[in-house]
């Protein structure tokens, strides 16, 4: 009696199911990302406005924790093949996601092969450089990007009678120096600091990192970043700090407090600080191109960005990709790419988009947060500046970290530091090359 | 045995074993059959994979695989930051070991002697073993972070310069301190029932004999509790080789420039972050032979001198 009811609860079960999934017929195409609170609402909402603008797809955001796990998430979904159509992953995965050919769905393959009509010219040529091969051929959408840019507080700038922004180390060290004069705790400090201090003060002085083009030519790269202009700058930095010119404030944007709440009145980091900094700084800000070394070169070349880019997976149902291509042209469409450059202080990924951004007005009334993409457009990228390709990069992050914090505490000289870190670093770039051969 | 010439007695013995033997029946292997499946399932199936990927190289995402020995596990040795992990490793599990079971003691020895409100202590004591490791790691971050932190204000009061996001030697402290925190309840608890079972007449002929409770303790009482205290030091130093692991994300993620990576975290660091999943699998099987080791010894030499 009680099994019949079940049986008849259950078979009516399946029934609904199969008449909800046969009513709706869209295809679902699962995105998985790192963004979380108001930037995840963000993904949301274009998800939401693409699910509406047509009937036959649905894209469906699913947060994933930080950047590490979203990738080892889609990494692992992937060796049991309940992989996601799309997985964001930051800029220093590229070279995992690059040599998983098995695994990955390169952009300008999917757009061949859905037909659809793709303008790699369209594109910043600094955002889509870090992630083409070296051929040309862009093999992830970007999606958000910046790149760091010297952020100054422009009170504590007139108190101590600073009249122009530095753009050379030179003038950061006077700056620094009034800075202090005038009270301050300390001139300036700066976070994330391999990307900023050695991968972007490369690129900005057109400097190699490493081989082999920085590693776009091949997986036999090593590093080259323990150069006598990296060196010099370290030491330096690490000398003005004894005089309270600059002061080391963690790892990632853990020094940014040290700059809104006026101990430091510098700070170099990433443009997409601009929410943050408009919500905590209680003065007048600023930000301004990264200061030039005049003893390594003439002129700036362009920086280098930072961020993620959606990767399109293999393995999925064919009728899937149609839907992955129309989302990935609609996501970099002028409208939602201006859109979500002007609510984030992200770079806009086209040029259209800037250019919208720039009839809509956002520039003018909110200057300085076009610094990012003049940056980045200086020049056009060379073999050093239009980005990095090393592999187990992640952990050559975090070993540029300790080196670097030993030159701060005063452990080692930064010759020394420096020198370390590239042994250290080349000897993970071997393992890379031996698990990818 | 069987083969030998037995005594009479010992004989008959046999027979009337044999006589009483239950029918063979399925239900016993039934019975431990769920057993056996979750070890097999559990520990068998995930320790065969661990050992068999600790031979591989392989890319992240399985698609290119190279059996290559024991290449793994070279590397590891020939590494001198995988050394450093296991110095650090003994350094913090032998500390956070000897602060927990030495303050455990201490308060053990505290509660056995009050008669008023002695389940009160005791509860109040054993508490914290029912906090997850990484909220016990979050209450220490809120409590020493080094702009937030309340206990901050203290030390810069009296002159510490605190930064544990900066300073090795502080973070090492902090992470030492809020594990054995931790496990003193559990090791109070264990302790405290020790005391319980010495019976009160030895402590009582001591007293009378005119012993202070502080020779009481050290003559009688601490002796008696050798064994315990041994079983304790054991499971201590395996608590503080693999539970702390969420302690340690929550508060320090193995930094600053490594100094709390211990081998449990430089496992999930280099697997999970680094994607090296043979280094990572081949650092899994050296610390499962840790903890087999030290689970024998736990047996062999250890279990037999604990009294029930």
């Amino acid at each position: 009696m009680k099994l019949s009811k079940f049986l008849v609860g259950a078979a009516a079960a399946t029934a609904l199911t199969g008449m909800a999934s046969g009513a709706m017929a869209v295809t679902e195409i699962q995105w998985w990302h790192a963004m979380g609170g108001a930037n995840g609402e963000r993904v949301n909402k274009i998800a939401a406005d693409f699910n509406a603008s047509q009937s036959e797809y649905k894209v469906v955001p699913t947060n994933k924790g930080n950047y590490t796990e979203t990738m080892t998430a889609a990494i692992a979904a992937f060796r049991a093949g309940k992989q996601p159509d799309i997985v964001q992953v930051f800029e220093v995965g590229t070279a995992t996601m690059m040599a998983a050919k098995g695994a990955v769905y390169p952009v300008y393959k999917l757009m061949q092969d859905e037909g659809e009509s793709f303008d790699i010219n369209a594109y910043l040529p600094a955002v889509v450089s870090y992630y083409q091969t070296s051929n040309g051929k862009l093999l992830s959408m970007p999606f958000n990007s910046s790149t760091p840019v010297l952020w100054y507080n422009k009170d504590a700038f007139k108190k101590a009678g600073i009249t122009k922004v530095p753009s050379t180390w030179d003038e950061m060290k006077t700056a620094s120096e009034k800075l202090v004069a005038s009270g301050m705790k300390c001139g300036f400090s700066f976070g994330w600091q391999s990307w900023v201090m050695i991968e972007n003060y490369s690129a900005w002085h057109n400097l190699p990192i490493g081989t082999r083009e920085n590693g776009y030519a091949g997986l036999d790269t090593e590093f080259t970043f323990n150069n006598a202009a990296v060196k010099n700058r370290l030491q330096k930095i690490y000398d003005w700090s004894k005089k309270g010119l600059f002061k080391y404030g963690g790892r990632r944007g853990d020094s940014l407090s040290m700059f809104t709440n006026g101990e430091c009145g510098m700070w170099m980091n990433s443009s997409a600080y601009y929410g943050a900094m408009k919500a905590q700084a209680k003065f007048d800000f600023g930000q301004a191109m990264l200061p030039l070394d005049t003893e390594v070169a003439k002129k700036p070349q362009n920086s280098i960005i930072g961020g993620a880019t959606l990767w399109v997976l293999k393995g999925k149902p064919k009728s899937h990709y149609k839907g992955v291509a129309l989302f990935l042209k609609y996501l970099s469409s002028p409208k939602v790419q201006a859109w979500w450059h002007q609510e984030t202080g992200y770079v806009p990924i086209t040029t259209a988009a800037y250019k919208l951004s720039e009839e809509q007005g956002f520039y003018k009334s909110n200057p300085g947060t076009d610094t990012a993409i003049h940056e980045l457009s200086l020049n056009q990228p060379t073999p050093n500046s239009r980005g990095l390709r090393f592999g187990n990069f992640v952990q050559v992050r975090d070993i540029i970290n300790e080196e670097m914090e030993n030159i701060w505490a005063g452990k080692k000289t930064a010759s020394q530091a420096m020198d370390d870190a590239v042994a250290r670093g080349n000897k993970l770039l071997r393992k890379f090359e031996k698990a990818n051969r | 045995m069987t083969g030998g010439p037995l005594p009479h007695s010992a004989r008959r013995n046999e027979h009337m074993l044999k006589r009483v033997h239950f029918k063979p029946s399925l239900l016993p292997f039934l019975l431990v059959a769920p057993q056996i499946v979750i070890t097999i399932v559990f520990f068998f199936w995930p320790a065969s994979q661990a050992l068999y990927q600790s031979f591989l190289v392989e890319d992240a995402f399985g698609l290119s695989t190279e059996f290559v020995w024991f290449d793994n596990f070279i590397e590891l040795f020939q590494d001198p930051h995988y050394l450093g992990a296991f110095q650090r490793t003994a350094y913090f599990s032998l500390s956070v070991a000897f602060i927990a079971m030495f303050s455990a003691l201490v308060l053990a020895a505290m509660a056995d002697r009050i008669v008023r409100g002695a389940t009160t202590y005791r509860t109040l004591l054993i508490w914290p073993y029912a906090i997850a490791p990484v909220l016990a790691g979050a209450l220490w971050v809120f409590m020493f972070d080094p702009t937030l932190g309340i206990f901050v204000y203290a030390l810069n009061a009296i002159g510490i310069d605190w930064n544990y996001k900066l300073n090795g030697d502080q973070a090492m402290t902090l992470v030492i301190l809020a594990s054995a925190w931790k496990q003193i309840a559990y090791n109070f608890l264990f302790f405290i029932a020790a005391m319980q079972s010495i019976p009160r007449s030895l402590i009582e002929a001591a007293a009378i004999d005119g012993a202070g409770p502080l020779r009481r303790f050290t003559t009688i009482i601490f002796p008696l509790i050798t064994p315990t205290s041994f079983f304790l030091l054991v499971v201590n130093v395996v608590y503080a080789f693999f539970d702390t692991f969420g302690v340690i994300d929550a508060m320090t993620q193995g930094g600053p420039a490594n100094a709390t990576q211990i081998l449990v975290y430089k496992v999930y660091y280099d697997g999970f972050v680094g994607l090296d999943l043979g280094g990572s699998a081949a650092q899994s099987v050296v610390l499962m032979a840790i903890v087999i080791l030290l689970t024998v010894v736990q047996f062999r030499f250890i279990e037999r001198k604990v009294e029930y």
